[in-house]
């Protein structure tokens, strides 16, 4: 998949962006069923929220902070490049928004560790 | 497959969730101190007007959101198009919205049992 | 330059329409020597029936685009030590665009594409009026001038994969010269414009990847020129004009 001409930073700052939606899409029908538990079967929703003590699925919802984030940045740098006056710093504010990920999703991984 | 119209949406569901996905990912750093409970999730959002009106927004952008953003995916990757596309589009933002709606109302208004 | 040289292993894509395979040729090695020189050596010593397009060889016409070790290249201007290095060289026809025989491809499809963008000049007086005052400072003109040296050779469009995956999408130069005209002040179709780059095909489906910019032999900025024209886009929207 990533051929020379798919090398440069903006692709794979595209490539974050595809790939954190595609994920995000695929999660948003199971985080919905979870929720719905509460209507349907408490005790299943309990045992769920209980489920979320394990080290791997805090280890999941960090990665799915991280993919949010990444999501979210990536796409509000998106629409300044596309709405505001250019700028030449599109590198930049790409390893930015990545950088600010990493710091929201830490945050986050350092509140359930 | 974007045209200015789904191009539009896509980028006012995006800008309308800015908002909201910064105050999700806020109160997800904030609810997970001390760990996790249901009965904690339900105690701040049963009953509540403003969690079922800021995740409601949440629900309905977001299935516009990746019902189009799918839609672009699916297009460029299998070629798809037409009303085969269409239904694949509509289909998947109503049943997000349906998913989403019914999971809001879950634990807000309809909740049964809290343990 | 002229003793007694190396030589380099040379792959070049052969055969016919979308059939084909990569075939090895050795050819003399210089310190000079461009992609374009390569394969013309090839087609005057080796094998005359190697198929390929060129013209001006000063990288000025934009007909001797390939692909050079898998990145989209003007021949002419792509010294053969500054992509090759030590390794094989491998030279393939221009991607996107349907192949006609070995290096050449058909241009069709991105030329079609200029006009259903309206990137042609809609004019706005005749003959007999005064010719039009345009002030090179004017900012309106800036925005027009930056994209003003396209030369045509579809490197940006091989390099898109939007193209790739979107067989109606414009592509870059053609968008590119579309917004080039669209701040042209002697062109009197710039809701035509906008109206050609709003649909199934238009602006709207670049993902700023960015390939096109990356690529571009001649440094212009098409994802640059397509956020202009999804910035129009967006206010005529607004405004209800579009």
């Amino acid at each position: 998949m990533i051929r020379p001409h798919r090398r440069h930073p903006l692709f794979l700052a595209f490539l974050l962006h595809r790939t954190s939606g595609i994920l995000l899409a695929l999660f948003l029908p199971v985080h919905f069923w979870v929720l719905s538990l509460a209507l349907t079967d408490a005790a299943a929703f309990d045992g769920f929220i209980r489920f979320t003590d394990l080290a791997v699925v805090k280890l999941a919802e960090g990665l799915l902070i991280f993919l949010l984030a990444v999501h979210i940045f990536g796409g509000l740098r998106l629409m300044a490049l596309e709405w505001l006056p250019w700028t030449a710093m599109q590198k930049q504010l790409a390893a930015g928004a990545i950088a600010l990920s990493c710091f929201v999703s830490a945050t986050f991984f350092l509140q359930v560790i | 497959m974007l045209t200015l119209r789904l191009y539009m949406l896509q980028r006012i569901t995006a800008l309308l969730m800015a908002p909201l996905v910064l105050g999700h990912i806020g109160v997800m750093i904030y609810a997970v101190q001390g760990g996790l409970s249901a009965a904690e999730i339900l105690g701040r959002t049963q009953g509540s007007v403003f969690w079922f009106s800021f995740y409601g927004l949440f629900v309905l952008a977001v299935s516009v959101h990746a019902a189009i953003g799918l839609r672009t995916i699916l297009h460029e990757v299998t070629g798809l198009s037409g009303r085969l596309l269409m239904f694949f589009t509509w289909g998947t933002a109503l049943g997000l919205s349906v998913l989403g709606m019914r999971a809001i109302l879950a634990v807000t208004f309809l909740t049964r049992g809290v343990s | 330059m002229n003793e007694p040289v190396k030589t380099r292993r040379v792959s070049i894509w052969r055969g016919e329409g979308e059939t084909g395979q990569f075939e090895t040729y050795d050819v003399p090695a210089y310190d000079n020597q461009t992609v374009l020189d390569v394969v013309s050596h090839i087609q005057h010593y080796i094998d005359p029936s190697l198929s390929y397009r060129f013209a001006c060889r000063v990288g000025m016409c934009g007909s001797c685009a390939m692909m050079v070790n898998g990145e989209p290249r003007w021949t002419c201007r792509t010294h053969v030590n500054k992509v090759a290095g030590q390794d094989v060289l491998e030279i393939a026809p221009l991607r996107n665009l349907p192949v006609i025989k070995d290096l050449a491809t058909n241009m069709d499809p991105f030329f079609d594409k200029w006009v259903k963008a309206e990137a042609v000049h809609h004019s706005s007086a005749s003959r007999d009026e005064e010719m039009m005052v345009v002030l090179p400072d004017d900012a309106e003109r800036k925005k027009a001038d930056a994209g003003i040296e396209c030369i045509n050779c579809a490197v940006c469009y091989a390099a898109c994969d939007t193209v790739a995956g979107n067989a109606d999408y414009l592509g870059p130069a053609a968008l590119q010269r579309a917004w080039t005209l669209y701040n042209d002040a002697r062109d009197a179709g710039k809701q035509t414009i906008l109206e050609a780059v709003s649909g199934a095909g238009g602006c709207h489906n670049c993902h700023a990847q960015g390939g096109c910019s990356h690529y571009c032999p001649n440094e212009l900025n098409p994802m640059q020129a397509i956020a202009g024209l999804k910035q129009a886009t967006t206010r005529a929207m607004l405004k209800g004009k579009l």
